[in-house]
């Protein structure tokens, strides 16, 4: 833990020295995969060996299981995650200045809890609401100009940087609902373990959905530790940038040096 | 008369080439027709390995993937260096590419856009369905057209993430924890491959 936190300090001037404009290119540079500095590489090569381990006994048997239950109950399962992600959602939407969609997820939100029965059924997207896409507060940051840090494995929690670590602190000081509910306040509806186990299950569920990709990763890398990282980061990096598009997320212009090979 | 010739000639070679040129999009889609006809048939595991392979050499640009995977060391490369990894990138390349794919059981792709973002590139954007045990997915092809009577596969970007891409910074990683050593590559690339 103090190992983390002095990991935390070192990387976090770093972060704010990365401090700049919010323009679109010059997030994109800043957050480019290949960019991000792997500052503890011997401490996140720890990590991921302990976080490998407690997949192979935990993570990937129970998710192995979860994976074949009947398709509702899966589906269900993440409509209500998803749900509750919102109350991290709205906030970030409103820290990003997209006032309009913050809207737009609080009544996705009244609604799926509602009529959706706690979420168990996503009845805004039958309504025609757009497509739900999750925010946190290291995408705000990073929104803001903040660059990400160094790179970072963090134990049982898996990939992250050190802008994204010290922003999700704001999850447990008050910027997460949910949260507060369950675990900060004792509001005699809700007990810690309900936190705790939404959180367990959206690893199994995140593990279950990418079951053969992973394993598939895994038996065809050469440097999985590295794959994992460059596929994390690229995947930050979209969602920072709103867009799956591959030419607006990264820079292309490595491609057209092939030319001149 | 020549003239009314030389008139048939431009008129024929110019309906020609725009004849031959193949469409990005409609590529794809046939590649992965024929893929997924391949894997959807009642043949063993390693004979469906061996026809994905061909189908790769064919439509999958494998010596221009390898040495973007390569980064800037190839530029220091010498000849010698560089007929060596393109032989065994290819090697890697296809038993990778083939194992990775032979796990899906007549997958359905349905291509529904492309963007031409240059005279050498075309990204296509298909849809691979959702099972029971996977969401749908989505993937993208980067399509290198500099020859457009025979477009080939540079990158697949599934749900936005390069494989390229990260395939050149897992290669990155293997040649900076060994001193930059192109031999460690191959070395790493022989294992992968004998394996």
């Amino acid at each position: 833990m103090k190992k983390i936190i002095v990991i935390l300090i070192t990387t976090f001037t770093l972060v704010v020295n990365a401090y700049a404009g919010s323009d679109g290119e010059l997030i994109i540079k800043k957050n480019e995969p290949s960019e991000i500095k792997d500052c503890s590489e011997t401490f996140n090569k720890a990590s991921f060996a302990l976080n490998k381990g407690l997949d192979k006994i935990i993570f990937k048997p129970v998710s192995s299981v979860y994976r074949v239950l009947p398709s509702p109950v899966k589906t269900g399962v993440s409509n209500s995650l998803n749900n509750l992600s919102n109350v991290v959602t709205i906030p970030n939407n409103i820290l990003q200045g997209e006032f309009a969609l913050a809207g737009i997820n609080t009544g996705r939100f009244l609604i799926n809890t509602t009529v959706g029965i706690l979420g168990l059924f996503d009845v805004a997207t039958l309504l025609g609401f757009n497509e739900y896409v999750k925010e946190d507060y290291g995408q705000s940051l990073a929104s803001h100009g903040v660059g990400p840090g160094c790179y970072l494995v963090l134990p049982v929690l898996g990939p992250s940087t050190a802008r994204d670590t010290i922003a999700s602190l704001t999850n447990f000081i008050g910027g997460d609902a949910w949260y507060n509910v369950t675990v900060k306040n004792d509001t005699h509806y809700f007990r810690d373990f309900d936190y705790y186990a939404s959180r367990v299950t959206a690893g199994v569920d995140f593990r279950a959905k990418n079951f053969d990709s992973i394993e598939n990763l895994e038996k065809n890398s050469l440097d999985f530790y590295a794959s994992v990282k460059s596929l994390y980061l690229q995947d930050r990096q979209q969602r920072i940038l709103n867009s799956t598009k591959i030419i607006e997320t990264q820079d292309d212009s490595d491609w057209e040096e092939i030319e001149t090979q | 008369m020549k003239l009314k010739f030389l008139t048939f000639l431009i008129i024929f070679f110019s309906i020609s080439s725009v004849s031959l040129s193949i469409e990005p999009d409609i590529f794809v889609q046939s590649t992965v027709n024929r893929a997924s006809k391949l894997l959807s048939e009642n043949i063993s595991k390693d004979e469906k390995i061996e026809k994905l392979k061909l189908i790769a050499k064919e439509t999958v640009d494998i010596r221009g993937i390898g040495f973007y995977t390569l980064g800037s060391k190839r530029k220091s490369l010498n000849e010698e260096e560089k007929k060596r990894y393109a032989k065994l990138f290819e090697v890697y390349f296809l038993k990778s590419f083939s194992s990775r794919l032979a796990e899906y059981t007549n997958p359905e792709i349905d291509v529904f856009n492309k963007e031409k973002l240059n005279d050498s590139y075309t990204i296509v954007n298909s849809l691979l369905k959702a099972t029971n045990e996977r969401p749908e997915i989505n993937i993208d092809w980067r399509i290198y057209t500099k020859d457009p009577n025979n477009p080939l596969i540079r990158d697949l970007i599934i749900e936005g993430l390069s494989l390229a891409r990260t395939q050149k910074e897992e290669f990155a990683s293997v040649l900076s924890s060994n001193d930059d050593n192109i031999d460690a590559l191959f070395k790493v690339l022989e294992e992968f491959s004998n394996n």
